[in-house]
């Protein structure tokens, strides 16, 4: 009952195109981005709760990871759910972001971070592109395993050209210090900040894009390229498009990821681990979904902690010391068995199980 | 030249290893459309799986039995667990249950085994053979060219089983179009257990050889990565294609090492079979030998 677009009617096309149509949706979000930008950080310098909780840990090893694996299953998403091009890369491309935005840093004096941030994504996108153009010939697992060449060429390149970390060795690089329009971001609810900021924008950007033209020719591509093709959405702009946007979004994650969260980083670090976790990310959160993009991302940022977190309480509760090859070996079961798990319950995702509660919600608390 | 025909046949053998991985993929992909991203998990645990039971005591021939046991259940399990559930669903959702499915043996045979390096000994010596060495002066390993034996032994029972048996022509029927077997009476179910059996004994001989040569460990989960070339080059549905793609890709490989890896710096392999294949696939978007699709509206 609460929840319901009845009686909220348009009267212009503009208001039928809004991103959030219905205005629930919209306090929802209102209400989230002041929890997010005001509420969170309150809470932090609050000085009761701040002896009750350990913030410091929340920010560093919970909500920055999370915010920065969202903003990279969101470019994969672009890519993957929306384009229907599945790439194993992606950890490439964040790579390429990092070190991109290291050497702007490094290489040229006086340059703001922000636009190094994003010179680091155009650098990325260009890559993307480049490895993106075998998309055109080749699809499906062939293409999963082209977009695999550019994980493994990218990684090496990195590490055997050491100019590309400034010649340290085994091309391991410590990123700058954040400084912002003179302002330096330091302490992690700065950090904090600055991502969420980052992310809000382009995951609105992002919302924004795959509801207009861009989006729609995506969607017909992944559906259907040669029905795309006839009704005449050019195919190879449309593709190498979604390539560049979504390595763009990635290459920006990857900065950050550099810049904001771990701080120094080698080229070993952005494996194909990686990109096998932000593709669980947008499989598990839902492919073809903005909002499934973060919910996977606190899926699989949040089960490592939380089996951790369960493993500690057993030792504790029991009184007994778990040999720690055991604790790490439960948790790969665990995560494989409920990755299974997940795909035979919802194979569309956490997105789609969200869906179905909106639904329910429409009628709730009533049963017409 | 001989050193350069020395490094060609050398990089050929080691194709032949590729070509055994290679060869769970297209088994598996051919009958049921899965892209089995765990097969090089199941080869690591079915070779861990062998050393355990020699370990306990029992003669390599009862161990990889044994072995073969286990697979076969694996297969049954992972039939009702992860195949049944998700029948119908993209094919992506399933290559992704099969990365779980992955995270799951792996986890499981280092739970049940332990995570030590081990080693395995089938009794073939890696050594030089002394006949060639004498005549022609090629340096080839013994081991290998009893791998590649077996490899085409392998191979040879996998084609006749295909070719020869009502149970390989039920598979071939499933790979051709699912619902049409289903109407002419085949169970799916049961083809897909044989099949992920198939796959599990292809698995545990690649194991075996894999292990003997570079111990068993966990390294040997990364061959899948090696096998993804292969499967590219040579297109996902054929098993020529595993065998030439593989010998393509060893040789290549270690050619490019040799030649080009020491002007660039060198450690070219994880990438090599990569590019290579991308520039075939340029050409051939279905692999040497894979299907070629027709799109229609």
């Amino acid at each position: 009952m609460l929840y319901r677009e009845a009686g909220q009617f348009k009267t212009d096309y503009a208001a039928d195109q809004q991103l959030f149509p219905i205005r629930q949706d919209r306090f929802a979000i209102i209400a989230l981005f002041v929890i997010a930008f005001v509420g969170v950080p309150l809470a932090a310098l609050m000085p009761g709760l701040s002896g009750a909780i350990d913030f410091n840990y929340w920010f560093n090893g919970v909500l920055i990871p999370f915010l920065i694996f969202s903003l990279a299953a969101l470019g994969l998403n672009i890519l993957t759910g929306y384009a229907g091009l599945l790439s194993l890369g992606t950890g490439a491309f964040m790579a390429v972001g990092a070190f991109a935005a290291y050497n702007f840093e490094l290489r040229v004096p006086g340059m703001p971070m922000l636009l190094s941030f994003a010179l680091a994504g155009c650098v990325a996108a260009a890559v993307g592109i480049v490895f993106g153009l075998p998309s055109l010939r080749i699809r499906g697992f062939y293409l999963a395993v082209a977009t695999l060449a550019a994980q493994f060429f990218v990684v090496w390149a990195l590490t055997k050209f050491s100019w590309f970390s400034n010649y340290s060795t085994s091309g391991v690089i410590t990123a700058q210090k954040i400084v912002v329009f003179g302002y330096a971001v330091d302490t992690p609810v700065e950090r904090y900040l600055l991502i969420l900021a980052i992310v809000c924008v382009m995951a609105l950007a992002a919302k924004n894009m795959v509801r207009g033209a861009v989006g729609r020719a995506w969607m017909a591509v992944r559906d259907m390229d040669v029905a795309a093709e006839v009704v005449g959405i050019p195919i190879m702009k449309t593709k190498l498009l979604a390539f560049a946007v979504s390595s763009f979004y990635c290459g920006v994650a990857g900065a950050l990821y550099a810049f904001a969260y771990l701080g120094t980083v080698e080229p070993a670090g952005f494996e194909l681990d990686l990109s096998f976790r932000i593709l669980f990310m947008i499989i598990i959160g839902g492919a073809g979904s903005i909002l499934g993009s973060f919910l996977g991302a606190a899926f699989i940022v949040l089960l490592p902690i939380f089996l951790d977190l369960s493993a500690n309480a057993i030792e504790r509760s029991f009184g007994l010391a778990l040999p720690s090859g055991l604790v790490s070996n439960l948790t790969l079961i665990i995560f494989g068995a409920l990755i299974v798990f997940f795909l035979a319950v919802e194979p569309l995702g956490l997105a789609r199980l969200w869906q179905i509660a909106k639904e329910k919600l429409r009628l709730w608390p009533f049963p017409h | 030249m001989q050193f350069f025909f020395e490094v060609l046949i050398g990089g050929l053998l080691a194709g032949v290893m590729y070509s055994l991985v290679a060869l769970g993929f297209v088994l598996i992909y051919k009958a049921s459309g899965v892209f089995n991203f765990a097969q090089g998990s199941m080869v690591f645990f079915a070779a861990l799986t062998t050393v355990g039971f020699v370990s306990m005591g029992a003669p390599l021939w009862a161990a990889a039995g044994l072995a073969l046991a286990v697979m076969a259940l694996l297969a049954l399990a992972t039939e009702r667990v992860v195949l049944r559930p998700l029948v119908n669903q993209p094919q992506i959702t399933l290559f992704m249950a099969t990365i779980g499915l992955s995270f799951f043996i792996d986890g499981v045979a280092q739970l049940a085994w332990g995570a030590n390096v081990r080693a395995l000994d089938l009794g073939i010596a890696d050594e030089p053979i002394d006949w060639l060495m004498d005549h022609t002066g090629l340096n080839i390993s013994k081991f290998d060219l009893v791998a590649s034996g077996i490899a085409a032994g392998l191979v040879t029972l996998l084609a006749v089983f295909f070719n020869r048996t009502r149970t390989g022509r039920a598979l071939r029927a499933v790979a051709d179009d699912h619902q049409a077997a289903l109407a002419v009476g085949i169970s799916l179910q049961r083809i897909w257990v044989i099949v992920w059996m198939t796959a599990g004994f292809v698995a545990l001989v690649t194991g075996l050889l894999w292990g003997a040569r570079n111990g068993v460990q966990f390294a040997l989960t990364f061959l899948a990565l090696k096998a993804l070339p292969v499967l590219i080059l040579g297109g996902f549905e054929s098993i020529t294609g595993a065998i030439v793609g593989g010998l393509i890709v060893g040789a290549s490989e270690k050619l490019a090492e040799v030649y080009i890896g020491p002007h660039v710096g060198g450690g070219i392999e994880s990438w090599f079979p990569y590019v290579l294949a991308l520039a075939f696939l340029l050409v051939r978007p279905e692999g040497l030998f894979g299907e070629r699709r027709i799109d229609r509206v």
